[in-house]
């Protein structure tokens, strides 16, 4: 690891003044799990590492008009074993119970996680298809970006000069809706997903498909919601064969790198069957009477 | 650039001045001088590094000691008590819980840190707790027993197994 600078911040107000006059060569550490992977291995070479930890206040999990406001600093582990977000939003539960391990999920972060921009992750395609926002705060503004907006390309996030991400908003999950996350996972359970997928779907009185997300992660360079599958099957019967027509639509929509996960061809193939599955799951999982 | 960094480790106040860079890991081995915590895979995986950071188990290889600067960190050498081994480590010894013994001290720390947080695990869950600690001699059953009679004699202890 090249050698550093580090800094410790207790406020966001000193946050800003480092990122101020360090910019380009610094950068911010929540949890380090990918950082300091990054730093060993050269890829990331700041001189100056601004941490987190001890910044206040940005690790509380609270409903507001907004929706669910998640603290950026909130760990995995802790969204996990949220009971608030366990009882009202059980897929990002679930969604967080599935990544890496224990310990990756005691360290890791929802913010650190997400402006890291890594396509592979398991929170980003659970966020988007329950229409979460990341509150991007600077020293002199605060802005609010759909997470689905949130990933530009490979590792490149919309996080400007200055800016830090401070929390989350979920809304609330919509009425009469089933939600699940599938992680595929041939080789071991502490992976990254070989293809994943998140699914919302809600129905109407009549059976039709009232409104669905559809959002894959690990099937190209950002996460990518899969908006004709989605468009396909909105006001429609949610029959079977109406259901396999959305999926077959997913290949279109995604363009997964090689990797020894599987072979392009091979992931877009699992894309289409995962994303069936998610539907089909997530429709058997709407609540009795709606 | 060096760093002023203040460690409680296994109840032992320590005031370092070492690089900002300094894995925690290294720390814990070459600053302090405690050889027990393992690196092995240094990217997170295996769980060879596990301590605990103020009651959370974290890998130890990628956390920079300065980030965790102020806090308490317990090692394999922090869990015996009064110079008994803790019923986890005899556990480990009585039911076959190592061959080779480099995972040992991890897959230790990260018993310990299951059993504070879930006293009475099912196999399931040990599973699914212990499954970022890999045993490269392939001895998981002998863990997953180990950890199994820990958790009833612990409970026994405890007074709440009846």
């Amino acid at each position: 690891m090249i050698d550093f600078e580090y800094h410790a911040p207790t406020s966001l107000d000193q946050v800003f003044e480092l990122l101020e006059k360090h910019g380009d060569d610094a950068r911010l550490m929540a949890g380090g799990t990918a950082l300091v992977i990054q730093m060993k291995q050269r890829l990331s070479q700041p001189g100056h590492v601004i941490g987190l930890r001890k910044v206040g206040d940005l690790n509380t999990i609270e409903w507001t008009t907004g929706g669910l406001r998640i603290g950026a600093l909130c760990t995995q582990r802790q969204i996990e074993q949220s009971i608030l977000i366990g009882e009202d939003l059980p897929l990002l539960a679930d969604t967080f119970r599935k990544v890496a391990t224990p310990r990756i999920r005691n360290m890791a972060t929802i913010g650190g996680g997400l402006v890291n921009g890594d396509p592979n992750q398991d929170p980003p395609p659970a966020l988007i298809a329950l229409g979460a926002s990341a509150v991007m705060t600077s020293k002199s503004s605060e802005r609010v970006v759909a997470v689905e907006d949130l990933f530009i390309d490979y590792y490149e996030t919309d996080v400007q000069p200055g800016e830090i991400l401070t929390s989350v908003l979920v809304p609330k999950a919509p009425a009469g809706s089933g939600s699940v996350y599938l992680k595929f996972l041939p080789r071991t359970a502490d992976d990254y997903g070989t293809v994943c997928v998140a699914a919302v779907v809600s129905k109407e009185q009549d059976g039709t498909c009232k409104d669905i997300r559809i959002v894959l992660g690990a099937a190209g360079v950002t996460p990518i919601r899969a908006k004709e599958s989605e468009d396909a099957l909105r006001g429609k019967p949610l029959t079977d064969e109406n259901i396999r027509a959305a999926a077959a639509l997913v290949k279109d929509a995604v363009d997964p790198l090689e990797d020894f996960r599987g072979s392009a061809e091979y992931k877009t193939d699992m894309a289409e069957v995962f994303a069936r599955r998610a539907v089909e799951q997530a429709m058997a999982l709407i609540p009795a009477g709606t | 650039m060096n760093q002023k960094v203040r460690l409680k480790v296994n109840g032992t106040d320590h005031e370092l001045d070492i690089p900002a860079r300094r894995l925690l890991v290294d720390c814990i081995r070459y600053d302090i001088g405690l050889t027990g915590t393992k690196e092995s895979c240094s990217v997170g995986v295996c769980g060879a590094c596990a301590v605990l950071v103020d009651g959370e188990m974290y890998a130890s290889c990628i956390t920079l000691a300065a980030a965790v600067d102020g806090s308490e960190i317990t090692t394999i050498e922090g869990i015996a008590e009064n110079g008994n081994l803790h019923p986890i480590q005899q556990a480990f010894i009585d039911h076959g819980g190592f061959q080779c013994g480099i995972c040992t001290p991890g897959q230790v720390i990260a018993a310990k840190s299951l059993l504070e947080e879930n006293p009475k695990p099912t196999e399931d869950e040990i599973k699914e707790y212990m499954m970022g600690n890999l045993c490269r001699c392939t001895g998981y059953y002998g863990i997953l027993n180990s950890i199994a009679a820990a958790a009833e004699k612990m409970d026994t202890a405890a007074g709440s197994g009846g």
